[in-house]
Order: structure tokens, then sequence, then C-alpha cells
């Protein structure tokens, strides 16, 4: 099934045009650099990592309303969250937005607002854009200094 | 559409083209020709399928579908190998299939036109073999900031084998060649120019003469890129008297995986083959290979046989049709869709060369290309957005990424509208 509706939710397109978190940390002790080929979209994940807990977090860079909306929600989310926390999200959210089987409402209460982009689902070309900015976390979060694709 | 009141498919091209006074080639049916694309009757997402993707690859009219078909179904074998009737008929279609592309291309002789499997193989045909035979450390390769990546990184790779230095002609901000910057890059070391004739990502129609005559003045040969310039125009290879000159069958309305290379046989007899095997020898034994004359040379392996005679078909097909024809056609077309975009807030048309094919490259304030390509999907309207392999270009114009709608033979004033109507769709969403 086909909707708009379910990938450009309110939600998606508030966090597009007025992303959260969106700029530089100065002081960011991890970074990481995301690119998606396919599309030229490009961000910069940067976080202050403190005794394994996620103090702060935040986003640059030129995108999609789906790539954008993705980023500003993570970075929400995964403040204040410890990394295993972090890491444990984006796991689930990969898997809800790439398997085949659709979210059960159980699934969705999990994702509390990331559940928003669950539409990317039935978007095959769009579901990259929608985990770039979480690839992207996850090589900050593992201290991986090199650009992530999305390829 | 409502409201436009030119929303019928026979909004007659003849009115628009009678106020255009550089237009008197005879009114071109589209509508007819339209018939003869099964693809255009399918649906998209429930919608009536709006094509504006020709420039990426262009849809099949019957006429090629069916002379593939009829190549598996009658008149299949393998070529230049067999002495029964089936592979000698198979062997006469498929060179006759050469001589069509040679006129097509007004070459001198069939030898120069080689069957690759598209424009990106020649190039790198060229650069791999005529590149390592002639070209060293130094020596300059000049292309144009309009390249597609596919006559941009065979040249590097050319250039982290052998050292040769590439120089890049920059566009104005109507995205037109600067055709003085290019004067003064050739100089002594120049041994190559590699230039587009049409953009592929903004349109941009370059003086592609003057080009090659000003290279030409200091002994340097031209290859040229006519990807987006032969579904759109007809091309003389000896008026415009270019070294060499690739193009692709897809977006010739013909099959992919073929494609053509023609080559000065001066330029083409000099330079060793480019891949090994079968075909393209006079005789082999462990110590030696003997090469077989050209085009073979060039043609190892069993070559793409229904391709090549398919794509004699889709020239057959333009043909009749008649190239200044389909020309007028898309340039009316180009002029309304171009009109009827500029009144959409925040529209900014990247490329507004005052010589334009029919490709339309945009972004909206509002709303990524992305987004737009997904929404416009929606409507069962297909556009590309991206960076169209030319993000060198993206660069030029300080944007990631663009939307592009482009025309072919069968598009029409209703898909202009469509894409308009979709595109207020989008401003509604993100507005």
């Amino acid at each position: 099934m086909f909707d708009l509706k379910d990938l450009y939710q309110e939600v998606i397109i508030d966090h597009s045009k007025r992303p959260r978190h969106f700029g530089k940390l100065a002081e960011a002790n991890r970074e990481a650099e995301g690119f998606n080929p396919l599309c030229g979209d490009q961000l910069t994940v940067e976080l202050i990592v403190e005794d394994g807990l996620v103090k702060d977090a935040a986003f640059e860079g030129a995108g999609c309303a789906i790539s954008t909306a993705s980023a500003s929600l993570m970075t929400d989310m995964v403040r204040g969250k410890t990394e295993a926390e972090a890491q444990e999200i984006f796991h689930r959210f990969q898997d809800l937005v790439t398997r085949k089987d659709p979210p059960t409402e159980d699934d969705l209460l999990k994702l509390e607002k990331l559940a928003a982009l669950t539409g990317v689902r039935v978007f095959p070309s769009r579901v990259k854009c929608a985990t770039l900015a979480w690839h992207t976390l996850a090589a900050a979060l593992s201290g991986q200094e090199k650009t992530v694709k999305t390829e | 559409m409502a409201g436009t009141g030119l929303a019928d498919w026979g909004t007659p091209m003849t009115q628009l083209a009678s106020t255009m006074k550089t237009l008197q080639t005879p009114p071109f049916d589209v509508l007819r020709a339209r018939e003869d694309f099964p693809i255009l009757k399918t649906m998209a997402h429930g919608k009536p399928l709006v094509f504006l993707d020709s420039a990426a690859s262009a849809q099949k009219p019957r006429q090629v579908i069916e002379a593939v078909a009829h190549v598996y179904e009658a008149e299949y074998a393998n070529v230049h190998r067999g002495v029964y009737e089936l592979s000698e008929k198979t062997t006469a279609t498929f060179e006759n299939s050469r001589e069509k592309v040679r006129a097509f291309l007004n070459a001198r002789e069939n030898r120069e036109i080689i069957f690759v499997r598209g424009a990106t193989e020649g190039i790198n045909l060229v650069a791999q073999t005529y590149g390592r035979r002639f070209l060293k450390e130094g020596d300059e390769i000049i292309l144009s900031v309009l390249e597609h990546h596919s006559n941009i990184v065979p040249w590097q790779m050319l250039r982290d084998m052998t050292g040769v230095v590439l120089r890049v002609v920059p566009v104005n901000e109507a995205g037109e060649i600067e055709v003085e910057a290019y004067e003064k890059l050739l100089n002594t070391r120049t041994r190559l120019v590699a230039m587009t004739q049409i953009s592929n990502a903004i349109g941009t129609i370059t003086p592609i003469q003057k080009i090659i005559r000003l290279a030409h003045e200091k002994g340097i040969p031209v290859l040229v890129d006519g990807c987006q310039a032969v579904p759109h125009q007809k091309v003389d290879v000896q008026a415009l008297d270019c070294d060499f000159y690739v193009f692709s069958g897809h977006k010739l309305y013909g099959p992919s995986g073929i494609g053509v290379l023609y080559g000065k046989a001066e330029h083409l007899e000099a330079m060793p083959p480019y891949q090994g095997g079968g075909d393209m020898i006079r005789s082999v034994t462990f110590e030696k290979t003997d090469y077989g004359p050209l085009p073979h040379k060039f043609e190892a392996g069993t070559p793409h046989i229904a391709g090549a005679i398919g794509l004699s078909a889709a020239i057959d097909y333009v043909e009749a049709l008649g190239l200044s024809a389909i020309k007028a056609h898309e340039q009316s077309l180009l002029h309304y869709a171009t009109e009827r975009l500029s009144t959409i807030e925040g529209l900014r048309i990247i490329g507004t060369a005052a010589e334009k094919s029919s490709i339309l490259s945009f972004t909206l304030a509002a709303a990524h290309p992305h987004d737009m390509g997904t929404i416009l999907d929606g409507d069962g309207i297909a556009i590309r957005t991206g960076h169209h392999c030319a993000q060198p270009l993206m660069d030029r114009f300080g944007v990631p990424a663009t939307a592009r709608a482009s025309f072919g033979l069968y598009n029409t004033t209703k898909d202009a509208d469509a894409l308009v109507a979709g595109l207020h769709k989008v401003l509604e969403m993100f507005g």
C-alpha cells in the first residue's frame, strides 16, 4: 500500500523543517561522517560521551526530509542514554525498517517517537535516507573515524 | 491540471510552434507516436504513468521490442562463426546494423563503428587503449565541469596509471561552457579533449563544433560524449570532424547493453586492442596472436547481437519520425515546461543556457529533490532526483542534488502539466 501520509507524517515534516540539535558541539569527543552515494546526502554526527553515557548529541548536514527528520529524532532520543542503550535503539530501528514483517504495536510503543519513521518500510529507495544518521551514530559510538556509507 | 486550459492530450504543439519563429518543421504527431510505446499505457501506483526520465533511459517502441523478439524467435545464431545459413543470416543482419549506425552518424566507413556495451565502455576503451598507448606523464587532457562521471572517472584511472594531468573547463552561471577559458587551457601539453555535446544533468548544448575546431587548430584530437545528443538531433561525425564519438543505445529508444564508439580509422588502426578473446583475432598460437582488422579488433567475444539489431530498429524508428521534427517537438515542450515551472514558488532552474536540450533540472526551496521524487511518484510521475552522475557540476552550482525532468519524443504538454500539479502538491505538504 502506497500512502504518502504514512511517510510524511506531521512529526517528520516538523523535524525536517525545524531539526533539533542541529549544529556542532564544542566539547564533542566522538564524531563520524555519513554519506549516501545514491543521493549525495551527507551528515556529521557529534557526541559527548562520558562514562558510557551519551551526554549530548548533535548533527549537521544537508539531506532530504526523511534523513533530516531521522537525524533530528535520533539525537533527541539518544541524549541521556547509555552507549549500550543507544546501540540497542539503533538495532531495533534498523530491524523494523528493513525486515519483511510489519511492526507490531509493541514494537511501535518501544520506538516511541521513532515510530513515525517506520513508514519508510514500503519505500525501498528511501530506507537508506532514514538509516543514514543511525549508521553514522553507530560509527561515532564505536569510535570509528572513517566516513560511513549507506552502500 | 484544472484551470490551465491546456490539459488535453491534444494541446496542439503546432499552436505553440507557430509562436516560435525558429520552428518550421511539419507538426509532429505525438499522440500517434505514443501509441508505439506499450509502457506508456501502464499505471504507476494506480495512476497513468507520466514518464519524465528519458535522459536516464528512454522507453522502447514496439518496433524495437519486436525486432529484438524476432532475432530470438527466428534469426538467432552466433555471428562471424557459422558456415550454416542461420549464422550467416544473423551475421548479415548484425553487420547491417553496423551499416545503419554508420549512416546514422555519417561516418566514412563501417569499420569505424565499434559496438560496445554503452558510452561508458566506449570512453573506457579509448582511455585504456589510445590513452595508454599515446599519452604519458605530464600530458594534459581537457574535460568540462559538465561531464557525466563516465567521462571523468576513466580519465582519472588513466591519470593514476600514467600521470597525465586533467584540466577542467568551467561553465558560467547559466551552465554554458566558458569558451575563452577553454582556449586558455589548450596548450602545447594538451593531448586530448573529451567533452559532452549535451549535459545530461542540466541540458546545456555545448558549442562542440567550435570546441573541436579550436583543438584541431593545435592538432589535438577530440572525443565527444553524444549520449544526450543522438536522441534529439541529427549528428554528423564528418561535419563535426570529431576524432571519437560515443553514445548508448538505451537512450536512443533502443536496448540497454549496446552502444557505439565511433573513431576515425587512422586512430583506431593505431590503437592496441582493448580486450582479448574470440572474434578479434586473425591467428592465435601460444607464442603470438595476430589481431583481426577493424572493427573486430575491438569486439572480443560474442557481441550483444540482438542489442545491435534492436539499436538498428531504434535508428529506423527515430529517422522515420524525423530527428528535426522530434527536436522541434521537444524544444517547444521544453519552453512550455520552463515557463510553467517558473511560476512555482521557490523553484530554481539549474541550467539556463541559451542553447538547451529538453532537460529541466531544478530545486525547490521548500523540499529536497528526493522528497519531490517520492511525492511525484505517488502520482505516477517518474523524474530523476539526485546528482545525475555529475557531482562536480552539482558542486559548481552549490547544490547536493536536483530534480530533473527530461522530455522524450513521446512526452506531451499534459505531462508537463502533471509535473506542475505534482510540484504544487509537494508545496502543500512542505509549505
